[in-house]
């Protein structure tokens, strides 16, 4: 995607995680997007939470469809390989990626309208799968590249900029993937970056399908009254379920409050996740409770957000299909061939 | 010993219907044959369901050899009611029509030019075995029996090929030796065998194998090292992936973890099986996805990303009869114009064409190289009879000093000693840039986008910039030509006639050249077996003032492609096109050539 070259200054006096490196190493070319889309501002995030993680920015791998949002991953870890597909079958690619190499970090960025609509399928099939990936649904209720149609997210009554009025019920992909065994959903704001920092952490430490739908104002074409994805819609309805806190793997426990408010969840790697909880009896872990939590949520107006649901007992894809441990991409030929032994021992039956 | 007129040379079509369970006698017959030494091949018509419909089973057997379909019928069994009266009419004069006399039909089954033989199979199985689906199962193998007489089929054979199939099932082994000595005994009682038609042991299918294309091309995919394989089920292709994972499980499987080295993606439609297999390709894997027709349209916009992205893939197309749904369990070679194209822009797809399962196996292995080396989708192009008949070819050998060929894949090594890498570049000037795998070196970073991009990779919408990779990508197209397999050419100087063909042509093509020659009349033959055609079919083509074109379609799309991309005059190149949907003979390519001739088209 279009990219302007970002100049790489860096300051000495900048902070360096495990790795050595700083935010700027973690950075990608200059956006070309709105000044003030939430898509950039969810950018922002991604390299903070990959900065904080350490992760080799080469060790990352970067996929998306077709769309504004979609341009993002020219716009983070620019030393890291970067895929856009076609329209709204990114999820496809990432898998077959997965598959030949599961020791990287699949990041995906799509859109509502790539996602909800043209790669509904595609985006259900991979959270059936589990695949081991974080998908991050950059969710402004409208076409942003093609200037501005209703989306499949956007709500009954909400208005696009000329006046006309969306008639059709939306998807909420975070309901959607409750509902199909997403191992991880969560829910955040792109004004939110307190918030949406720990839940990509989270999220990329997951092993698992975990998306984060964000809801991401698109400044251009849906900012405006009578649009339920626009900043002030989202500020004033933001309801936060739980707040999440990561713990990085290494970082030793402090003293921490008793019980009460908080809740541990130990996720493979060893990291560990603090809930807050804020909404007044909400279980991430309850699949049928957080459905329904968000559908009453939902029907007030509101935007549930924060961590939704968390299972980390699911087998991912590899386990499932049993997949050798070591990438399938480098394993060296002399493994692979049955020789012509097995071929005779094959042809004998053909006779 | 002599050769009597019909000894070894016949064909045997049986009449069923759909899910009763005559597969296995069909095949028990053919590799009697077979085992006897005798060339053989089968064809299967069935419909496109599972049970009750009618269903063909032909088997021609073949002195000399051929492999096509014979056209015509000398013994019928007719095992369906529903069809005696097409039954009756396919029998080629001098020919016999066996029934199952249980329920009298002699005068519904006359003819005065053939012989119509009933046998009362239903009841001799039902008086014979006391379970229902025994009684039925029965029939099929009591009508091998029957057929063993008249034709006089090796018994020791057979016994031998019944214990081979039924080794620890004693008691199925029991009743089938049984239905097969009921049908034996009782044509022997009632008929005088063996009929003018009979199989004399022979010599000639040593170092063969009975196989069917989709069986060998999941080898060719298995032996090339394939470790990602996605697929959605459609016929006539998805015995490809049933028999990959047979093997996978089998071969692929490490006995002390109990894991998998290849990963199998049931998707969930077309569209996410070639993104898997491109995901899978970017990031340096050998993929693949078999498919048929419907699929590789909805594959389209992949492969022009596949194309222009310059990513490897493999397809193996397993053509059956078209347009749209058409008819799935036929066969057709009509999707040639769709694969080369495929995709909206100019977009141009490498294609092979095996011929036979033998083919198959090779050119399904050759294509993961070609697609590694070019860095592109490679559509191997079968069809449903090769794909899914039982076919006579020589054994296959596997190299064993193969090594894939990763084409130009740079190393974590070699990325630490340059300064920058740039994905697009044409270092070699043979229109083929080097590519990184993710994850393997920082330095090794690029963007995969399906827009416009320049020689570093960089997206732009620049004209020069964006001409200059197309027009690379031309020049790679020329490479592409010197690396895919060359045709098969039979060329003898001074004869001015050819006959270019493509495929499962090759067979009725052969006969055909034969039969033509035997009357005085001489042929070149050139089959291609890639797209893009090299030098040596513009040659040909130069070297003909007549060629005839034999494919299995409509439209001549074979006749199209060379027209679009050779240079020729037209009114050289005739078609000859066969495209009912069953399998060409060489009776439909002598007939069309000798009506070529008298218009005065062959030189
Ligand atoms: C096959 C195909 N159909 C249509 C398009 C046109 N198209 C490009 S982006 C887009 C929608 C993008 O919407 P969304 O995913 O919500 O991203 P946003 O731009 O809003 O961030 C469409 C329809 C396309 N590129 N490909
Ligand atoms: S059109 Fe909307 S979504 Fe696209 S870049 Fe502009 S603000 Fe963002």
């Amino acid at each position: 995607m279009s990219f302007i070259a970002k100049p790489k200054v860096s300051h000495p006096g900048l902070p360096r995680n495990a790795l050595g490196l700083t935010l700027r190493d973690y950075e990608g070319g200059m956006s070309t997007l709105c000044a003030g889309c939430g898509h950039d501002s969810i950018t922002a995030a991604l390299v903070q939470a990959a900065f904080e993680l350490s992760i080799p920015p080469h060790r990352m791998a970067k996929l998306s469809g077709i769309g504004c949002s979609s341009k993002t991953p020219a716009y983070f870890a620019s030393a890291s390989h970067g895929f856009n597909s076609v329209h709204g079958r990114m999820a496809s690619v990432a898998t077959g990626a997965n598959a030949a190499n599961g020791q990287l970090h699949y990041i995906g960025v799509s859109g509502d309208g790539d996602t909800l609509s043209i790669g509904l399928g595609q985006f259900c099939h991979a959270v059936r799968r589990n695949l081991n990936m974080l998908y991050v649904l950059e969710n402004n209720g409208v076409y942003g590249l093609t200037k501005g149609q209703f989306s499949a997210s956007a709500d009954v009554g909400s208005k696009a900029k000329k006046g006309e009025v969306n008639q059709q019920p939306p998807i909420d992909p975070c309901q959607l993937a409750l509902s199909i065994g997403c191992t991880f959903v969560a829910r955040s704001f792109s004004g939110d970056k307190d918030q949406l920092v720990p839940l990509l952490k989270a999220g990329l430490s997951h092993r698992g399908f975990a998306m984060v739908d964000v809801i991401s104002p698109c400044v251009t074409f849906n900012d405006h009254e009578g649009s339920t994805k626009s900043y002030d819609f989202t500020r004033k309805h933001f309801h936060a379920a739980i707040y999440a806190d990561y713990v990085p793997p290494a970082t030793e426990i402090r003293s921490r409050q008793a019980a009460g408010s908080v809740r541990e969840v130990t996720m493979h790697d060893g990291s560990r996740l603090l809930l807050h909880k804020v909404g007044a009896d909400y279980d991430p872990s309850d699949r049928v409770a957080a459905f329904e939590y968000l559908s009453r949520r939902q029907s007030e107006g509101q935007v549930v957000t924060g961590l939704l649901f968390i299972d980390e007992g699911k087998p991912d894809m590899h386990e499932v299909q049993n997949l050798a441990t070591e990438p399938l991409n480098t394993m060296g030929y002399a493994n692979l061939n049955p020789g012509q032994k097995a071929l005779d021992a094959i042809q004998a039956r053909f006779r | 010993m002599s050769k009597n007129p019909s000894d070894n040379d016949f064909t045997v079509k049986v009449a069923n219907v759909n899910g009763t369970g005559s597969a296995s006698a069909n095949t028990l017959l053919m590799k009697a044959f077979f085992r006897m030494g005798i060339p053989v091949a089968g064809k299967n018509y069935f419909p496109s369901n599972i049970q009750g419909l009618p269903t063909w089973y032909e088997i021609r057997v073949s002195h000399d050899g051929y492999i096509c379909r014979s056209g015509r019928v000398d013994v019928l069994v007719a095992m369906n009611a529903e069809t005696y009266r097409k039954d009756l009419k396919d029998v080629a004069p001098g020919g016999y029509l066996i029934y199952d006399s249980t329920w009298p039909r002699s005068q519904q089954l006359h003819r005065e030019d053939i012989t119509v033989l009933g046998v009362p199979l239903a009841r001799m199985c039902n008086e014979r075995f006391t379970k229902t689906r025994e009684r039925v199962l029965m029939k099929n193998i009591a009508y091998v029996g029957v057929l063993a007489a008249l034709l006089e089929i090796d018994t020791g054979v057979v016994r031998q090929l019944l214990q081979d199939s039924f080794a620890g099932k004693p008691h199925l082994l029991d009743s089938n030796q049984a239905a097969f000595d009921l049908g034996f005994a009782c044509a022997k009682e009632h008929f005088s065998c063996p009929l003018p038609f009979r199989a004399r042991a022979l010599d000639r299918t040593a170092g063969h194998v009975m196989i069917d294309g989709n069986t060998t091309a999941a080898l060719g995919a298995l032996f090339a090292g394939a470790t990602v394989a996605a697929w959605y089920p459609i016929t006539p292709s998805t015995s490809v992936m049933d028999a990959f994972k047979r093997f996978a499980e089998r071969y692929r499987r490490d006995p002390e973890t109990g894991r998998l080295n290849v990963a199998i993606i049931q998707a969930e439609d077309e569209l996410a099986a070639i993104g898997m297999v491109l995901g899978a390709g970017w990031n340096g894997a050998r993929s693949f996805t078999p498919t048929s027709g419907p699929g590789i349209s909805l594959m389209n916009e992949f492969l022009g990303y596949g194309y222009f992205t310059e990513i490897p893939a493999v397809l193996i197309d397993v053509q059956r009869c078209g347009p749209s749904t058409g008819m799935p369990t036929r066969t057709q070679q009509a999707d040639i114009m769709a694969c080369a194209y495929a995709s909206h822009g100019d977009t141009r797809h490498v294609l092979l064409f095996p011929a036979n399962p033998e083919e198959a196996f090779y050119l399904s292995a050759a294509a993961f190289d070609l697609a590694e080396r070019l860095q592109t989708p490679v559509i191997v192009l079968t069809d449903l009879d090769i794909g899914m008949n039982d076919w006579m070819c020589r054994d296959l050998k596997w190299d064993p000093a193969y090594q894939p060929d990763r084409g130009k894949v740079m190393p974590a090594e070699q990325l630490e000693k340059i300064e920058k890498f740039h994905r697009y570049l044409d270092a070699d000037k043979d229109g083929i840039a080097w590519r990184t795998l993710p994850g393997v070196h920082p330095k090794g970073a690029y963007f995969t986008r399906g827009s416009g991009h320049n020689m570093y990779g960089a997206y732009t919408e620049d004209a020069k910039e964006y001409q200059a990779v197309v027009d690379r990508l031309r020049c790679k197209w020329d490479t592409a030509k010197e690396l895919v397999p060359a045709p098969e050419v039979d060329y003898t100087d001074g004869c001015r006639t050819g006959i270019i063909s493509v495929g499962s042509c090759d067979g009725a093509v052969r006969e055909a050249r034969d039969r033509l020659a035997g009357a005085g009349v001489r042929t070149n033959y050139l089959r291609v077996k890639a797209f893009p055609f090299g030098r040596q079919v513009q040659d040909f083509l130069d070297a003909h003032d007549r060629v005839y074109v034999v494919e299995q379609n409509r439209d001549a799309q074979l006749r199209g492609l060379l027209l679009l991309e050779l240079n020729a005059d037209p009114t050289k190149l005739i078609p000859v096109l066969h495209y009912d949907g069953l399998p060409i003979t060489a009776a439909d390519v002598i007939g069309k050539i000798d009506q070529g001739m008298a218009r005065g088209e062959a030189a």
